[in-house]
Parts: structure tokens; sequence; C-alpha cells
């Protein structure tokens, strides 16, 4: 092991990205302090279930990287810059090698080579899988090898203590950050060299979402704040099926419906009967009465906004955000069999058995396309400052396909870590009055601090977080309108003065709750923002970005990334082009092959069968097909693999169905 | 006009939902070495709620059952979906998340505790550090050559795969330990560490360098201590067969202590 030449990197977050880039940096010899909320081990990239994508090509299909790429950008609508993304599939299949040798259990084949099955938005099977609980097992590999670096003395962890704000120098050189500990409040200044953020999603922006719940994006909106530039902020997705908790959303996986669930709302509004009490004609099966030909297996974009509208109206169950997503006329043997692992989680959340009760569901927040701004090498506007994972913008454009997530956090943590240290090496150190910035700063903390535990008002924090995720729920999700998100601007103002009159609850500061959260809350506030009104901004339809008012993607005005610049009057929006050099854009057009797909997913192909706005099964465009152009990217990918491992002709029948019970079992939190 | 002037709580509710209410005892502590005391709380139900919405609601206005005017319940939570194991702590007597922990499911009055083996920090939050440093010990890990690209990793059964990925899904939750008779501290390394040496040591690769594993687990805290009451087992959320584990690696321990010294 090279001994350590005195660069130290600060990485924030220690989920898959976080991990990825410490692990690199720490091989590399050199140092990291690794700061997360919750002990790394608990991120939550735990809760990716679906699945990694990388093209290996096993199964004689003819997949490639380029394929891979080019299934990406379509299904991101063409927003994300190409380059990082093509250099992402190209590094793919290395990655998820890489994990193998780490000993992540993933599903294997018959001769037991890598498994890979079929995900929305391709043709191939390209999903690497450890059964249910991919995101999990990818994680725990990660941890493991960083924690044998902490051994080692390379990576020093600051579990339990939260980034507050970067520490920028008189040239706005991010020089290190400020960190709180969530047990004591105890403020303290980390010099580093250079800073990767790797926090992931912003969910609780919405109030419940299906992320964890140190899915707050208040780290990122501090940098923010601090002159970070944000990327295309109003690209939110929402999967269309998760289960509605009194703490949050839990995913139901997608073939529920492709087992023939059906979706329903009673007739009457605010009718209290239960479900069995209301009969057949009383019920209204909008996606079936809507769309004939497809029924319940309409595109997951359409499910998910018509079920949201329904519930707008007022008709969803009893007057709340609730459909039925009905599996009861299906005989309980055969639910058992075809999805019994996702009728066990429903069980194990809910305390109802969907076999004899309609489940309850509803679209839920999932992931932020958006996130900062950083160029190809990961590095944000600020110098020293970096990201990777959820928490920046740059690989899934203004839609995510599933199981891409997990390969784009790796990819951004490999990429970012030589990056921080080839910056490192290069950056000239403070001089002997750097201190004061330090100092400077965590003065500035806490007096912020200082300020909350002082003040009284008769605000309670908690409601306004409240109201502001059932605002940017209502309005900023799934069906935007230009009124409404200007509403919601002025309501987001009226919270962000309200804040200042919260009291903390909580006399006990010791391992308090209540002032990081009111700290988090003030952050959010202001992401929302950004988010509200990017949506506003953009007046088109592209991606998860949805306005019945302006229904169609507009290239010519929109095929360009929103940059949001925080100023004291809120975001600044500009535009710049989005790079297209390797494949031109062209429409996603799914007239063709429905009968098709329609047929497959009735014959229970669940998911995958799906035509979807959001990742639908693509037929490859003749002469769309090329060779990269260019293999010295960040990653080389090597073509002679594919003739080693090109074995798997055809798939035995057992293989299909080990396939598709482990597609029943899981599949939830990683697709749309 | 929209939705959006909605509040949440306007679903109408029957007679039976609006009288009833959720009775929660939580045994607090304000810090440190602090007493321990139990406050009574009562909250409003609705249905499907767990015990992490009960908290919640809580936190919002920590007023108890007789109408005192208290600090907010502490406990430690993420995921919610019983895959990051930070929410565990003692539900009516029995170690488990509380994420999943449903009202519906259990009798009132609902007792919550922090578990007992691990340092209580503040009401229902603990500090399991030591079961990461367990982890160090054993050396829980894949020893790869390097993380840059070398090619397919070696070639596996599926059913060892199964076997591996049922130990892999330890979430360090705690449970399993708090449940084990014999784990105290430091007296014993504890099922937990010992299932996650079996995990690596059933890997191609990580068979090579399983003996130093096995030295992490055959001190005088190591797998010599299981006195076989096999509560591990069974508050396991995952259901991880750590007895078997446990089983497995003692044999490898005795045939290493016994052969071992040849290698040298």
């Amino acid at each position: 092991m090279a001994t350590t030449n005195g660069i130290r990197i600060a990485i924030v977050g220690g989920g898959l990205a976080g991990l990825a880039a410490a692990m690199k940096i720490a091989e590399q010899g050199h140092e990291v302090d690794l700061f997360s909320v919750v002990p790394v081990k608990r991120s939550h990239s735990v809760c990716a279930q679906g699945g990694i994508n990388g093209a290996v090509n096993t199964k004689g299909e003819g997949d490639s990287p380029w394929k891979h790429f080019d299934d990406t950008v379509y299904g991101g609508d063409f927003l994300a810059n190409q380059p990082p993304v093509k250099a992402m599939c190209e590094m793919a299949p290395s990655i998820i090698y890489l994990f193998d040798r780490m000993g992540v259990p993933f599903s294997r084949t018959t001769e037991g080579l890598l498994d890979f099955r079929r995900f929305g938005g391709t043709l191939h099977h390209r999903t690497a899988f450890a059964g249910a609980s991919t995101g999990q097992q990818l994680l725990y590999a990660l941890d493991e090898q960083v924690r044998r670096y902490e051994v080692g003395g390379q990576v020093k962890k600051y579990e339990g203590w939260e980034m507050v704000s970067l520490i920028l120098d008189d040239h706005q050189v991010a020089r290190g950050l400020v960190a709180m500990n969530l047990q004591t409040l105890e403020l303290k200044a980390f010099p580093a060299d250079a800073v990767i953020m790797a926090t992931g999603g912003p969910g609780l922006i919405f109030g419940k979402s299906t992320n964890s719940m140190v899915c707050t994006g208040s780290a990122v909106a501090a940098c923010y704040t601090q002159g970070a530039r944000y990327g295309n902020g109003e690209f939110i997705q929402v999967h269309p099926t998760s289960i509605p908790g009194e703490d949050k959303l839990r995913l139901m996986s997608e073939s529920a419906r492709g087992e023939g669930g059906r979706v329903w709302v009673p007739r009457e509004k605010g009718d209290a009967r239960s479900s069995s009490s209301i009969p057949e004609s009383e019920r209204w099966y909008f996606l079936e009465e809507k769309y004939p030909a497809y029924g319940n297996l309409v595109p997951r974009d359409i499910a998910t906004r018509e079920i949201f509208q329904v519930c707008l109206d007022g008709y969803g169950i009893g007057g709340e955000n609730q459909v039925y997503l009905d599996l009861t006329h299906i005989p309980a043997e055969t639910l058992d069999k075809k999805l019994g692992a996702i009728l066990e989680i429903y069980e194990m959340f809910v305390g109802d058995d969907p076999r004899h009760v309609p489940m309850r569901i509803f679209p839920g927040v999932h992931y932020s396309m958006g996130g900062l701004w950083v160029d190809y090498y990961q590095r944000t506007n600020i110098p020293g400052l970096l990201a990777a994972g959820e928490c920046d913008y740059s690989i899934h454009g203004a839609n995510r396909l599933g199981a891409n997530s997990l390969v784009s956090c790796v990819y951004g943590g490999f990429i970012a870590a030589p990056a921080a240290i080839e910056y490192a090496k290069n950056i000239e150190r403070n001089g002997a009055d750097g201190s004061r910035i330090y100092d400077d700063e965590v003065r500035r903390q806490q007096e912020i601090n200082d300020q909350l535990i002082r003040q009284s008002g008769t605000e309670n924090q908690y409601r306004i977080h409240e109201e502001m995720g059932k605002w940017m729920t209502d309005n900023v999700t799934v069906v935007r309108y230009n009124d409404r998100l200007k509403e919601t601007d002025d309501k987001l103002l009226e919270l962000i003065d309200r804040y200042d009159h919260i009291s903390i609850n909580d006399s006990n500061l010791w391992a308090t709750h209540a002032l990081p959260h009111a700290r988090q809350l003030y952050n959010m506030l202001q992401l929302a923002r950004v988010i509200t009104l990017g949506a506003l901004n953009r007046n088109e339809s592209r991606g998860a970005h949805y306005k019945p008012d302006f229904p169609n993607r507009d290239d010519e005005m929109w095929l360009k990334t929103t940059i949001a610049e925080y100023s004291g009057e809120g975001p600044v929006l500009s535009y710049e082009p989005v790079d297209i050099s390797l494949i031109e854009p062209r429409k996603r057009d799914y007239s063709k092959g429905k009968k098709q797909d329609a047929a497959k997913a009735s014959a229970g192909a669940t998911t995958s069968g799906l035509p979807s706005k959001e990742g639908a099964p693509q037929v490859p465009v003749e002469g769309s097909e090329m060779k990269p152009r260019d293999l010295t990217g960040p990653a080389v990918w090597d073509q002679n693999k594919e003739e080693v491992r090109d074995v798997m002709r055809g798939e035995t029948e057992t293989r299909r169905e080990q396939d598709k019970s482990i597609e029943d079992a899981g599949g939830k939190s990683d697709k749309l | 006009m929209s939705a959006q002037q909605v509040e949440t709580t306007t679903r109408p509710v029957d007679e039976r939902e609006i009288q009833k209410s959720v009775v929660i005892r939580i045994r607090r502590r304000e810090r440190p070495g602090a007493e321990q005391r139990w406050e009574e709380f009562e909250i409003p139900y609705r249905p499907n709620l767990n015990i992490i919405s009960c908290l919640m609601e809580i936190r919002k206005n920590p007023v108890t059952r007789d109408g005192k005017q208290t600090t907010p319940p502490a406990w430690d939570m993420n995921c919610l979906e019983q895959v990051c194991g930070i929410c565990t702590m003692v539900i009516n007597g029995r170690v488990r998340q509380s994420c999943s922990a449903l009202v519906d499911q259990l009798d009132e009055p609902i007792t919550l505790e922090p578990m007992t083996k691990f340092p209580n920090v503040r009401d229902l939050i603990v500090d399991r550090s030591r079961m990461f440093e367990h982890l160090k010990k054993v050396n829980a890990w894949i020893e790869i050559d390097g993380s840059y690209d070398l090619g397919p990793g070696p070639r596996m059964d599926q059913d060892d795969v199964s076997e591996r990925y049922a130990y892999s899904r330890c979430m360090t939750c705690g449970c399993c330990l708090e449940a084990c008779p014999q784990y105290y501290e430091d007296q014993y390394i504890g099922p937990q560490a010992i299932a996650q040496v079996r995990l690596m040591n059933m890997h191609p690769s990580g068979k090579m360098t399983r003996d130093e594993r096995l030295e992490g687990i055959m001190g005088d805290d190591g797998i010599t201590n299981c006195g076989n009451a096999q509560n591990c087992v069974k508050v396991c959320p995952m259901s991880i067969p750590l007895t078997k584990a446990i089983y497995e690696e003692n044999r490898e321990t005795v045939v290493h202590g016994l052969f071992g010294w040849l290698k040298w």
C-alpha cells in the first residue's frame, strides 16, 4: 500500500457513492474523513431492491454498453449530457464484476455465472441482482472494504455527524466543512483538500416519500446556498404504486398489476363503506374505463398521473390519497406462487392480507434526477467541491430507468475519487492565516444554532414540514399547473417567514432531534423553491415533468439543463445546452409494438413488458446502433470479455421461473 | 379549491375510531448515567399505525397522558422498511424493529424500552458501535487485490449463493445480541459476528484468508461462549440461520485449532 502524502478528502454521505469514493481514495493511499448522519451501513442505498444494470451480454442477445447508453439517454428523454452517461455504461460491467469479487451474493445461472434479468426500459437481460435486496448487498460489500481501510487507519468515520456548511476561502474555494455532532450539538471545522458530496436525494421535502428519513437534501442545500449550482431540480420521479403509511411510503412492485391486479375507487366521493360492501356496480375501475385497450397495464407514467388525478378530484378512498389495488379476485394459491414475497411486505407494514382485502396504494415520490451541477469529472462549480450519486444531476436526464441508480452511484464515486485526488495534488494549501476561515465558519454556524435555541414563537417545525410536504406533493409532483406552482412558491415563502417563529420544542438538547431537524427544514425550504420554480419556468412536458397545458416535449426551447443559483431573493435560473454529441434526440414513440407489449404483459411478463414514458422497452432503431467511438474514457471496457462470457445461449425454463420469482419478490424499490 | 387545502386528518372516521386511542409507555433517560423513568402518552387511534408513526405523533406535541408538558422522546429511525436496522428497540418486552411493529398487532398499553445490552444514549437510542468493532475484529471482508478491473469473480453454485445470501442480509440491528443470555459487554462476541465469519469463509476468495477470521472468534470472548440457548435465531428479523453459522464455525475453529499449526 502506498504511503500517504498528506492528501485528505472529506466525503459527506456513506451510501454507495460515498463509500465507492472512500474506497478508491484510500486505495490510492490518501486519507478520508467520512461523514454520515447514520452509521454508513444504515444508509438509504439499502432500500434499492431491483438490481444493477451493466451490459455484460451473457445471454447471447447482442447487448452492449452502447445499447445501455442509448436506453438510458432515451429513457431520460435526452436531457442528460451524453458523454458521462456513455462512460458510465462502459464502466458498468466492470463495476458488477468488482462487486462480484467483493463477495456480493449475486444470483447465478446453472453454470455458476452471474445471472441477469430484464428491467423496464430495455429489451435485454442487463440487470444483475442479489435476491430482492441488491442495494443492501452492494452497500454492505463497500462497507466491508471501507472498514478494511478504517482498520488500516486511512478512513476515519464520523458517524452521527451532520454536515451543516462548507468552509469557503476568500476565493470561494472549498477548504473543508463544518459538521455538527448529533449527540452533543458540537460544531467543528474539518479542513480538507477537497469535499465530495454523496448525500443522496431530497425526498423528505415532499413530506412522505419512499426515501429514508435521512434523505433531506439538507447538506446539498447548504452547498447551494453557499454558491453551488443546482441542476434540473424540477425532475422528480414518482413511482405509481406505493403503500401509503403514516410515516412513509413503501413501494409496491408493479408485478401486482402484471398479475391481474385491478385499480379502483368507489364511484361516490367519500364513500365510507368497507371495500367488500361496495358492490361491483359502484366501483370505478378508472384505468380500465379510460384505457380499454391496456386497462390496468397502462404505462407507468399514465398510471401515476391517473391515480393522482382521481385523488386530487376527491375520489380517493374515504377522501384520502389512496386507491384500491385489488387482487382478491385471484385465487390465493396463485397469488402465493407468483407474488408471495411482495404480499408479505404489504402484510408486514399494513397488517392486512392482500389475498382477501384490496391493497391501498398511491404514487410516491421516489427519486430526484436533479441535483448539484457537476462537470464530466463530478466537479461542481465550486473549486474543491465534487458530488456523486443521487445528489448530483448528471446521469438520468428527465427520468431514471430502473436499476440505473445503483450503477450511477458507484460510477459517480469512482470518477469523483480520482478527480478529487488530482485536484488536491495541485492545490495550494492555505497559508498561515488559513485557520481564520475555519473559526469564522464555525462561529457563523454556532450563531444559527444559538438563535434557534434562543428564539421562541408559536410555530411548530414539524407542522411546517408537514405543510411543505403536502403542498409539494399536491402541486409539484405528477401533474403540474403554472398557477398552482406559483401558489406553491408563495406558500413556501410564507413558510420561510413562519420558520422564523418556530421554537425548538425540546428543552433537553442532548441527542435531540429538534435542532438538527430545524436546520434541515430551513434547507429543505430553500431546495423546495428550486424544484418549484424550475418546474414553473419549464413550459413543456419531458420525462417526469408533466404539464397538461404544455403536453409535448419542446426541444427547440427546452432541450436545456436548468441551473439554479442561490440569491437572497430566491433561486436565479439559467439554462445551458445539453451535450447531445453522441445520439441525436428522437421522439419517444410507442405507437409501434404496443400490441405485442400488451400481450406480453398480460401473459405475466410483469413490469418489463410495459411500454412506458419513463422506461419503455425499445426496439433498437436500425442504424442507431454504433460501436463506441472512444473507449479511452475513465473506464475502459474490455471488449474481449464479451467473447469469453458469451456462453449462455437461450434460457432454460427453470431459470426463467427463477427470474420471475425474484422479480416478484422484489423489484420494488428501484423501478419506474 | 384543490386538494391542497384539505388537511390530512379530514378522513371520515367511524365512531369506534374516534373514541379509540393508543396508550404508549416509554422508558426514558435524559442522558447517559441519568435515572430511567417511565412516561405514558396517549394518541388518537388511526388504522395502520406503526410504532414510528406513534412516536412522530408524540414528538409533534410532547404532552404526557396526565397533561404534563415534557420533552419529545428521542429514537433512531431511517429506512422504515426493516432493512437498515437502526430503529430496533424492545417493544412489549420483545426486541424488534419499531418500523414493522404495528399497533393493531400489539397489546396495550404498549411499552417501548431501549435495548439493554448497549450503552443507552438517550430515551430509546442506544450506541451499537460495538457491533461494527466486532466486524473489524473478525476481518469481515473479502481481501480483494484491488478495486480495479480484474474481470469476473469466481464461479459459484446457486445453492452456495443462497446460503451466503441469508447471512448477507444481516443489518447489524443487534436483536440477536439483545436476546442472547451469554452476550454481555465484552464477554462474548456473539452470533452477529460469527455469522459474518461464516459469510466470508464460504466465499471462494474469502476462504483463502479464513484462518485470520477464525482467530478472531477463538479468543476468550470467542465462539465457545455460546450457551446454545438459541434465542438468537428466534428473534432475528431476517431469519438468518445463526445457530447453523455457530455450528459450522465452531467446527472450523476446532479443526483450525487441532491442525492449524501444521501450516507453519
